[in-house]
């Protein structure tokens, strides 16, 4: 076995690698249950790409057989509809777990400097899983399908000159149709899965070059020779971590943070799994009702609204009077997060440390966030639209007041270490 | 922290019961008190579907031998009773009119019943299936309470009876009014009231059957599943447990 691994190690980085990204990756010893939802991540994209698979084996992606084959793999299919299921709940699994990672970035400030381009990885793996998720809804070919993409496709269309055109050309065609759907299977099973596999590949090369935050928001790092043996760990971390640095209170990913994580995972499966075996539709919110019914160009649906991951975007979106405004306003809503890294100036990451006033604006970011998509999945009738409008204010009023009150913030006593 | 959680968790509690009302239906609908596990309703679901709907509304995406067998139906008794055209028994059920002829006849294609009632929910159904009255004014004679302005005639009648829409004057915002208050059969039908709701309720269940199939196997694999979790958690725990030793 030695032989084996040594004659790898000669041709390969196979155990420099395994060291360096686990066994002896220097992670602070305080992670908390925030920590969680990177690991739960990448398992729902396993699940979604293995799942995934086995579908694509009986589906069929054509406007005449999709929705047969959809109900062919539930039906007909060995389990047919256990891959479905898990792929179905994994979808909006998928977003619950981004969600709250990017809010568990918000909280302890793992967006701010050094880790600015990590986090705007990790929102470009947001924008194109995005876009995966909405191609994907689209194959099963049922009302909700094509009227939502039908909504969603037209408000490229607002775009002034070449709105029209460009709508088209995404659409392959005047309307919906069975080029859209080919074009879209294409890129919903290579390309796009392709480029998340890269971005989440990136996310994660850029994470382990600057190292892990954690709740206390402060380095784990200690400039050379400052830290005296005693109080180092006792653990042996890669020379890579240890060449420029004194580490501290770290344990290595491996095997210690890979065991902790197996209970997260074995709890939030029990949560998955109660989704797939007794509740797939989710009461409306994973499996839309009209969605079992197939696509029809000539009937229009009473009320067409997203999936419930869209809807804090689509609420925004009809909060605005004018249609390109809107537009502008729901790409912003994501454009914000983006140069999130810019418009904080604080030099403390944590929320423990930081102002009351960050406390107050975050909470109230996160309650704008659950309001608009709740309302997003709601008719426009006038109370709503009012409610929308001041939770979109809100939304925004969160990006401009942390701008300005991050440069001279009044926060509390940093901790040297972490103690915890 | 803490406060910040709460505060989310609240608001988010408040949300969520707001959430309750979706949009609501002509009348108020009667809870279908349907059992999957009840085979003898299913098998009387079968044949009023296969006796009085098929010949409309196919069922294409479920084949009657996966029927037979989730149900209980013996295939050859199956296919010598319920299978009227001469299909063989792994054929999926689509030998519904043409569509053709549908467009002819009554303007419109009728709709596949495979997934109906996950579209509509039990309730919806089994309110829709006892909600035809006599309305002079339709093409068909009839209309539904529950869906107004229906496009099919009432096909039930022979077992239900003529059915009437009855009212009651009420008080509504200080005038009075004629409320709808129900459908009442006059009495003609082969099936008394109890035993035409019975019947509908087993037609509702066969539906609710034929929309999800799996429906049982999967709650019972559901089961399993938790319970090898529970052993994979509690194992995780140990393990954990066992490794942050060397964490003081």
């Amino acid at each position: 076995m030695k032989k084996l691994i040594a004659w790898f190690d000669e041709r390969i980085p196979m155990t420099k690698t395994w060291n360096i990204h686990l066994a002896q990756y220097p992670a602070p010893k305080n992670f908390n249950f925030w920590y969680l939802f990177g690991v739960l991540a990448m398992l729902v994209l396993v699940n979604q790409i293995l799942t995934g698979i086995w579908l694509t084996m009986n589906y069929v992606p054509s406007a005449e057989g999709a929705f047969a084959s959809v109900e062919y793999i539930m039906r007909d299919v060995d389990y047919g509809w256990l891959l479905r299921y898990m792929h179905s709940t994994g979808a909006s699994a998928f977003f619950v777990v981004v969600y709250l990672h990017m809010l568990r970035g918000m909280m302890y400030g793992s967006y701010q400097k050094p880790r600015e381009l990590l986090w705007v990885f990790g929102m470009l793996i947001f924008l194109v899983l995005m876009a995966e998720a909405f191609m994907g809804y689209l194959l099963p070919w049922g009302q909700m399908s094509y009227w939502g993409a039908q909504v969603i496709i037209s408000l490229f269309g607002a775009i002034p000159i070449i709105g029209d055109d460009l709508t088209l050309w995404i659409r392959g065609d005047y309307v919906i149709s069975g080029a859209t759907l080919n074009r879209f299977f294409a890129l919903h099973v290579i390309a796009l899965p392709l480029v998340l596999v890269i971005l989440v590949f990136l996310h994660i090369i850029a994470l382990h070059e600057v190292g892990s935050n954690n709740p206390e928001g402060i380095a784990i790092k200690k400039p050379k020779g400052s830290v005296p043996d005693s109080e180092k760990p006792k653990f042996e971390f890669h020379e890579r971590f240890t060449k420029k640095y004194d580490i501290v209170d770290a344990i290595p990913f491996f095997p210690y943070y890979v065991v902790k994580d197996l209970i997260g995972i074995g709890i939030f499966l029990f949560l998955f799994c109660y989704v797939i075996f007794f509740a797939p539709a989710m009461g409306g919110l994973f499996l839309e009702p009209p969605n079992f019914e197939p696509a029809n160009p000539l009937k229009t649906p009473n009320h067409i609204a997203p999936v419930w991951y869209f809807t804090p975007f689509y609420a925004i979106l009809r909060a605005v009077p004018d249609k390109l405004l809107g537009v502008i306003l729901m790409f912003g809503s994501i454009a914000a997060l983006f140069v999130l890294p810019w418009l904080d100036r604080g030099k403390v990451r944590s929320i423990r440390y930081r102002c009351g006033l960050h406390k107050l604006n975050l909470t109230v970011f996160c309650i704008s966030f659950v309001a608009l998509g709740y309302l997003g999945l709601k008719p426009a009738t006038e109370v709503y639209t009012f409610f929308a409008r001041v939770f979109t204010f809100l939304y925004f009023a969160f990006f401009i007041l942390l701008f300005f009150y991050s440069k001279n913030e009044n926060t509390k006593p940093v901790p040297e270490r972490i103690t915890k | 922290m803490k406060q910040f959680l709460k505060t989310t968790l609240l608001v988010a509690a408040t949300l969520w019961s707001v959430a309750g009302f979706a949009a609501d239906p002509t009348v108020p609908l009667d809870e279908a008190k349907i059992d999957l596990h009840d085979k003898a309703s299913l098998q009387r679901g079968a044949q009023l579907f296969m006796n009085y709907c098929l010949g409309c509304h196919s069922m294409e995406y479920q084949r009657y031998q996966r029927t037979f067998n989730d149900i209980g139906i013996p295939e050859e008794l199956g296919t010598a009773n319920l299978q009227f055209t001469g299909e063989k028994v792994g054929d999926l059920i689509t030998n519904a009119m043409p569509t053709e002829s549908a467009n002819a006849w009554f303007g419109t294609a009728a709709p596949d019943l495979t997934l109906v009632a996950r579209v509509r929910g039990a309730d919806w159904l089994y309110t829709y299936f006892r909600s035809f009255y006599v309305d002079e004014s339709r093409p068909f004679g009839v209309n539904n309470a529950v869906f107004p302005n229906v496009g099919m005639p009432h096909v039930l009648q022979e077992l239900q009876g003529v059915p009437r829409k009855t009212t009651e004057k009420r008080m509504v915002d200080g005038e009075m009014q004629d409320v709808y208050v129900g459908i009442k059969a006059d009495g003609s039908g082969m099936l008394t009231e109890a035993e035409y709701d019975q019947a509908m309720l087993d037609l509702t269940n066969f539906l609710v059957y034929t929309g999800e199939p799996m429906l049982l196997e999967q709650r019972r694999m559901g089961w399993y599943v938790f319970g090898f979790l529970l052993v994979f958690t509690i194992f995780a725990w140990l393990l954990k447990r066992e490794f942050f030793r060397d964490v003081k």
